[in-house]
């Protein structure tokens, strides 16, 4: 997540209560916090509880079912590479695994030098153009060594 | 000035069409010709992306796949006026993929502007809701239920009664929901919708809640998706703007709106009743039914939960008349699928024809075989929980009752191929890992099933004990089945049983082989 603002409990509050008109608010408001702060602190979670009326253990409980927040920092760019079925058609499982071993990371890790974070997704629904990937949200179809290292290489830059 | 279309798909976009538009203005200002780029959805041949398509006097003409390095050579080549070129495909509408096709819910997708109000109006938009709003909401709910319609989103439930039930329920408010949650790999026909003709679906909602009597409707957006959540909010935008949202619906005195929501990366979420437990702000877990969602729904409300496939084609239907719908078909699977071919395929993408056209001929026919040139070896069909089907089944007609006959699953149309090299023992164990991954956690079958199938595989692959443990596996299997509650633990047993049915020999492999690996 490029250009990420640090924590503050009052922007968490602002940003909460920009929301609070909505039905079911939560995961509206969890992506706004963490499109704002490129996570989703602990203390973002206490003013939320409190805003919701629920517990914290509650609170906590939603954030952490979902695959899409995260409670710790991110590196500065996310490259999401699918590893569903469609992409391993294509020679994905082994792509991604070359990927990672040449940068020595395990999915969801990121680089030493906070750059680049690589998590793994379930279809992006690019599965004609296999295998696929997004770099911060940017669609890439029919991904091989060449194209990865290229992305990293400018993310990393 | 001449009309230049380049996709907004995201599937073109990943394959350079946001930066090809960019190239073609340009190249275009530099030999002082006027253009004017309209980004239309996809045509759904995908290995045609970015697929450029100029207008000129005799129709359409196609260009694709275009990358940036040959803008200068189709200039030269005075695509402007469909001038011949390596890349030209003539035109796009004679193209036989195009016309094999018969194009219901697609009808309009990748022929419009997506965010024109009066080109959809143009192709029949508006129409459908017209009818409805002249003949009523019961007259309405009829005309679903005769059509056919089945829902989309896997099920194959048949909509007209789903809404009946939601109508009929006694309530102060009802809800419309799209499911917009498409996570099975192979599937991206409710993307491509939803960038390509989202009034559409916009339409389908406002007819659904004025059929039922609700005033708003959710749609439930895979985070995955970005540029269709984009283009779909363009839409709502654009339809409230011109009084198809809000207090008075086309001056009907009905009152409707839309909101999206965007999903956080859970594939369970999917399953109606964990999305709307989701949408309520809680963890995606499935609720136990009874009761339906028709009569508990969101925030205890009746509500209707639609795939957005079952949404977008109720205008059509409404506008062409049941009987047209209902006329196409085999059996009990009536009008036609949006067909999604994918994975290790010559020619990828979507193509809606009738139901009953079979297997085989999607896959050798239309797809052309594996883009690798090796043979076919398995098709899964139907998501991460279908059946991964042999060649030997091809001649099975594409039909909700003829695939179930099989064990496998249609369910949102999804077709993935896969070549020779694959080994099956690992996408079974893949599918047993994505269980696990993906459970919601509520039933122990599914959540720990899922981890024991894992287990249990890796020492098949390894060869230990294989005979053992494949019956081991098959017991899971059968738990799993009959334990869960809902279809993600209760149908991942499917590809597992099918993979080592059909292709047993991949669970087998020699101690030597396995040990060496
Ligand atoms: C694990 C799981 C995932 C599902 N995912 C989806 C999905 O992504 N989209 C969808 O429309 N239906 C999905 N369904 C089916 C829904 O529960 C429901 O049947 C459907 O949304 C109803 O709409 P329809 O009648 O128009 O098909 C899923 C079901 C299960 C069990
Ligand atoms: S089968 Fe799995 S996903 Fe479905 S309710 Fe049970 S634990 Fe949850
Ligand atoms: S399986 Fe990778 S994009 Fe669909």
């Amino acid at each position: 997540m490029a250009g990420a603002a640090p924590y503050s409990d009052e922007r968490a509050r602002e940003i909460i209560a920009d929301h609070m008109g909505l039905e079911g608010p939560a995961l509206p408001i969890l992506h706004a916090l963490q499109a704002e702060f490129g996570h989703v602190p602990e203390a973002a979670v206490k003013e939320m509880a409190e805003a919701l009326n629920v517990s914290r253990a509650e609170m906590h409980g939603v954030v952490t079912f979902y695959h899409d927040f995260h409670r710790e920092p991110h590196g500065r760019h996310t490259l999401k590479i699918c590893r569903a079925e469609s992409c391993q058609s294509m020679g994905a499982e082994k792509l991604a695994n070359d990927f990672l071993n040449k940068l020595k990371l395990e999915w969801g890790q990121t680089t030493p030098d906070g750059k680049l974070t690589v998590e793994a997704v379930y279809c992006l629904g690019l599965c004609a153009h296999s295998p696929s990937a997004l770099i911060d949200g940017e669609p890439v179809g029919c991904i091989d060594m060449q194209k990865l290292d290229e992305l990293a290489a400018e993310a990393r830059s | 000035m001449t009309k230049v279309y380049v996709p907004l798909d995201m599937a073109a976009v990943a394959m350079g069409a946001d930066r090809l538009a960019t190239a073609i203005v340009k190249e275009a200002a530099a030999r002082g010709e006027s253009v004017q780029i309209i980004r239309n959805g996809s045509r759904g041949m995908l290995w045609l992306e970015p697929l450029v398509e100029v207008e000129t006097s005799t129709g359409r003409i196609g260009y694709g796949p275009v990358s940036v390095k040959d803008v200068g050579a189709l200039f030269d080549a005075s695509f402007l006026k469909g001038g011949a070129h390596p890349l030209s495909i003539g035109k796009v509408d004679d193209h036989s993929w195009m016309k094999r096709q018969n194009r219901i819910t697609f009808a309009r997708c990748g022929i419009i502007d997506p965010l024109s109000i009066s080109e959809y109006e143009a192709h029949g938009g508006g129409a459908g809701l017209a009818r409805a709003l002249q003949i009523g909401p019961a007259a309405t709910i009829e005309e679903v239920t005769k059509s056919g319609l089945r829902g989309r989103g896997g099920a194959g439930f048949p909509t007209g009664i789903k809404w009946k039930t939601v109508a009929d329920a006694p309530a102060d408010r009802r809800y419309v929901v799209v499911n917009a949650d498409e996570g099975d790999s192979g599937t991206f026909a409710d993307r491509m919708i939803m960038e390509g003709d989202p009034l559409s679906l916009i339409e389908g909602m406002i007819i659904c809640g004025y059929a039922i009597n609700g005033s708003k409707g959710y749609v439930y957006l895979r985070s995955e998706y970005p540029q269709a959540a984009k283009v779909y909010q363009a839409a709502i935008d654009v339809a409230r703007e011109a009084g198809w949202l809000g207090d008075n619906v086309r001056g009907s005195g009905f009152k409707f709106d839309i909101e999206l929501r965007i999903g956080a990366g859970a594939y369970v979420c999917g399953e109606e009743t964990s999305l709307l437990d989701s949408l309520e702000g809680k963890r995606g877990i499935v609720r136990a039914k009874p009761p339906l969602p028709a009569h508990e729904g969101l925030f205890g409300k009746p509500t209707v939960v639609n795939n957005v496939l079952s949404m977008a084609t109720i205008p059509m239907i409404m506008e062409k008349g049941a009987q047209h719908y209902a006329d196409l078909g085999v059996g009990r699977s009536r009008g036609t699928m949006p067909i999604q071919i994918a994975g290790n395929v010559k020619y990828g993408g979507l193509f809606e024809t009738d139901f009953g056209i079979p297997l085989g001929e999607i896959i050798n026919d239309i797809a052309g075989g594996t883009r690798s040139g090796r043979p076919v070896r398995a098709v899964q069909c139907g998501g991460p929980l279908g059946a991964y089907v042999p060649v030997s089944l091809f001649d099975l007609p594409f039909d909700y009752e003829a695939f179930a006959a099989k064990d496998s699953l249609i369910g949102h149309g999804g077709l993935v191929v896969f070549d020779d090299t694959i080994d099956m023992s690992w996408m079974a164990r893949f599918g047993m890992e994505f269980c696990a991954i993906e459970s919601c956690g509520k039933c122990t079958p599914c959540r720990l099933g899922s981890i024991r199938g894992i287990e249990t595989i890796d020492k098949i692959r390894a060869g230990q004990d294989v005979e053992n443990n494949i019956d081991l596996l098959k017991d899971l299997c059968h738990t799993m089945k009959f334990g869960s509650l809902c279809a993600l633990g209760g149908f991942a047993p499917y590809p597992v049983e099918s993979a080592l049915r059909h292709f047993p020999e991949d669970f087998h492999k020699p101690a030597l082989e396995a040990a060496a690996e």
